[in-house]
């Protein structure tokens, strides 16, 4: 199996959100950079298909050399390779293009990547290269067994789950589900002496036009501060929700 | 030219959100000067959606789309767009509407914004609010496509009744396959989910274990509402996951949230903050929860959610 896991770099969950340049642009200052967390349960699936049945992996990112340690954390995690393409994501459809490029040219006939990333949420990268290539795709998926050329995948849907099947070449975007958090690996010492001697190459974009741009950027407003109850008057706040709130 | 929506139905009825969506579009419909077309998949009630706005109804009843495979769901949107000469595609944010938008967006050529939560604030240049940075942040996102395609996020913008005298048109067309077949689905029956609901009841670590969870269940049942959880309360099995909420759980976009024994941690908060109305029960005053709530109880929640759910009964038998 050649499998393919994308990595998007994102800001870690704990990062303060500011922006720059009138609103216009993300501050990254002082922000610590991650694996998107939707990726780490997709590669950790992969290292289990490697070291059970027999796969190579290669990573990949869309982006600029920014986004290099966030790919080497994924070599050191036990990806085989890396893969760079040298542009700045801005826009899904963009860099689905870009990525559909490297399945195509990798011939990857899996392909793991999160269900959304959490800096944009976009949730479209997979889907919109699986559509570009005609491949088969999985949304939302929460469990992936393969057998010779069989997928069988599990996705969540409103208020239960589908088991669907198909043969490979298979794209699925992944959650939670598809391996436990207790299952996540996280580099070791040896993995990232290893990570350093791992190739990773830096591959030049073919450079689509974007359909979208973030013109600027808002925060929500600041909460008005909490109403407090007292806790011997509980039957006070049944009445604000009924009265004031209005939300029973 | 024309808006199209789609409005997926389950077996027949629609969903609340296909009113909704119908309700925006119809609004973007006339910021655009044009009308709103409503696509639907073997629905039964077709004519309601005119009361919210539905110019026309495009009809689809096929036994083929029995089952929804997103691949042939886009093709038919896109057949859809293109006879309509859709300018503007709008979709669900339910687990069907966020697998297939994408799809459509590819197959029309569109620019795509998932979790829009308002009206263009343009339509020349095409702007639309997106949440972004898990509802830290929002994004004034620019389409620069001919068509756009956007993902509705739930609950932000409203049912809104606004009649129209719509004409129904059924429409056939071709039906694509695909590899990928369905195989079975469970559904937990009965229960109302975190994406329908208008109200959730979540629980944290300060609830001790799963066996405390009669409460919750009690409480929720009472309010009509859907129960969840923080993440470590499903990482340690407490509950299913699919009621882990947060950043890297589900979104809760309600309009009541009632959190028991939850800290309130950003990635917590990054997960509820669409809901409208927050209400906090801890035993700790400097729990960070109390500042992103409107309403706070501090004390144990073994003795404020029992007290709570009296009080409830009393008003429902009150205003039954
Ligand atoms: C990468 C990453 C992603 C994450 N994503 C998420 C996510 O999506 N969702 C999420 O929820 N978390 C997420 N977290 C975890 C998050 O940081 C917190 O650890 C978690 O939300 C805490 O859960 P909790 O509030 O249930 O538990 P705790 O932080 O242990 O809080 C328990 C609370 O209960 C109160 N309490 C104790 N006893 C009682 C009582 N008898 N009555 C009332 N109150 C009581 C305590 O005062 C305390 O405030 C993530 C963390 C990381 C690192
Ligand atoms: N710039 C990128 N490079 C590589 N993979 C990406 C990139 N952006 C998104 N992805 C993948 O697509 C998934 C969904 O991202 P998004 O559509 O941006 O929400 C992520 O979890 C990644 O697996």
């Amino acid at each position: 199996m050649k499998i393919l896991v994308c990595i998007s770099h994102v800001p870690d969950t704990t990062s303060k959100i500011n922006f720059t340049e009138n609103n216009t642009k993300f501050d990254s200052n002082g922000v610590q950079f991650v694996i998107n967390p939707y990726d780490e349960f997709a590669l950790t699936r992969a290292m289990w298909f490697k070291e059970k049945q027999g796969a190579s992996i290669t990573v990949v990112n869309v982006g600029n050399a920014s986004t290099e340690p966030t790919l080497r954390k994924a070599l050191a995690i036990g990806a085989d390779d890396a893969i760079r393409v040298n542009t700045e994501a801005i826009d899904g459809f963009a860099v689905a293009k870009e990525l559909a490029e490297v399945v195509k040219n990798g011939a990857y006939n899996l392909v793991l990547a999160g269900k959304e990333s959490i800096d944009y949420n976009g949730g479209m990268v997979p889907g919109m290269v699986a559509s570009l290539l005609d491949y088969n795709f999985v949304n939302a998926c929460i469990g992936l067994e393969i057998e010779g050329e069989k997928a069988t995948i599990s996705r969540e849907i409103d208020g239960g789950k589908e088991v669907l099947s198909c043969n490979l070449p298979l794209i699925i975007a992944g959650q939670k589900g598809l391996v436990e958090e207790k299952d996540l690996r996280i580099p070791n010492m040896r993995g990232i002496m290893m990570a350093r001697k791992k190739p990773l190459t830096v591959v030049d974009p073919i450079n689509n036009e974007a359909g979208t741009a973030s013109v600027s950027f808002e925060k929500p407003e600041a909460k008005s501060s909490c109403k407090m109850i007292d806790a011997d008057n509980v039957g006070e706040l049944v009445n604000l929700l009924h009265t004031e709130a209005k939300v029973i | 030219m024309s808006v199209l929506v789609f409005a997926e139905s389950s077996e027949g009825k629609f969903k609340k959100s296909s009113f909704e969506l119908t309700s925006y579009g119809k609004k973007v419909a006339e910021q655009l000067g044009t009308n709103l077309v409503v696509l639907t998949i073997n629905a039964t009630e077709n004519e309601t959606l005119y009361k919210y706005g539905a110019e026309k109804v495009l009809q689809v009843t096929n036994n083929a789309l029995v089952i929804f495979n997103a691949k042939i769901y886009a093709n038919v949107v896109k057949q859809a767009a293109e006879k309509e000469n859709a300018q503007v595609v709008i979709i669900d944010s339910n687990a069907n509407g966020l697998y297939l938008a994408p799809l459509v967006s590819v197959n029309l050529n569109a620019g795509y914004a998932s979790n829009v939560m308002a009206l263009p604030s343009s339509t020349s240049p095409f702007i639309v609010k997106r949440k972004a940075f898990s509802s830290k942040a929002f994004s004034n996102c620019e389409i620069s496509t001919d068509i756009k395609v956007i993902a509705l996020a739930k609950n932000s913008y409203g049912v809104f009744e606004n009649e129209v005298s719509g004409v129904m048109e059924a429409f056939s067309p071709e039906i694509e396959t695909s590899n990928l077949t369905s195989e079975k689905i469970e559904q937990t029956t009965g229960k109302v989910t975190i994406a329908d609901a208008d109200i959730v009841v979540s629980g944290g670590r300060g609830l001790k274990g799963p066996e405390n969870w009669g409460m919750v269940e009690e409480l929720a049942s009472i309010l009509g509402a859907a129960t969840a959880c923080s993440k470590p309360v499903s990482d340690l099995g407490w509950r299913p996951h699919s009621e882990h909420v947060g950043q890297t759980g589900k979104p809760v976009a309600s309009n009541l949230y009632i959190a028991i024994g939850i800290s309130g941690a950003i990635q917590h908060l990054a997960g509820i903050n669409s809901s409208k109305v927050k209400v906090v029960i801890n035993t700790d005053a400097e729990a960070p929860f109390f500042k992103a709530a409107d309403y706070g109880i501090v004390g144990d929640a073994f003795e404020v959610v029992p007290k709570l759910i009296e009080k409830l009964k009393e008003f429902k038998a009150n205003n039954a």
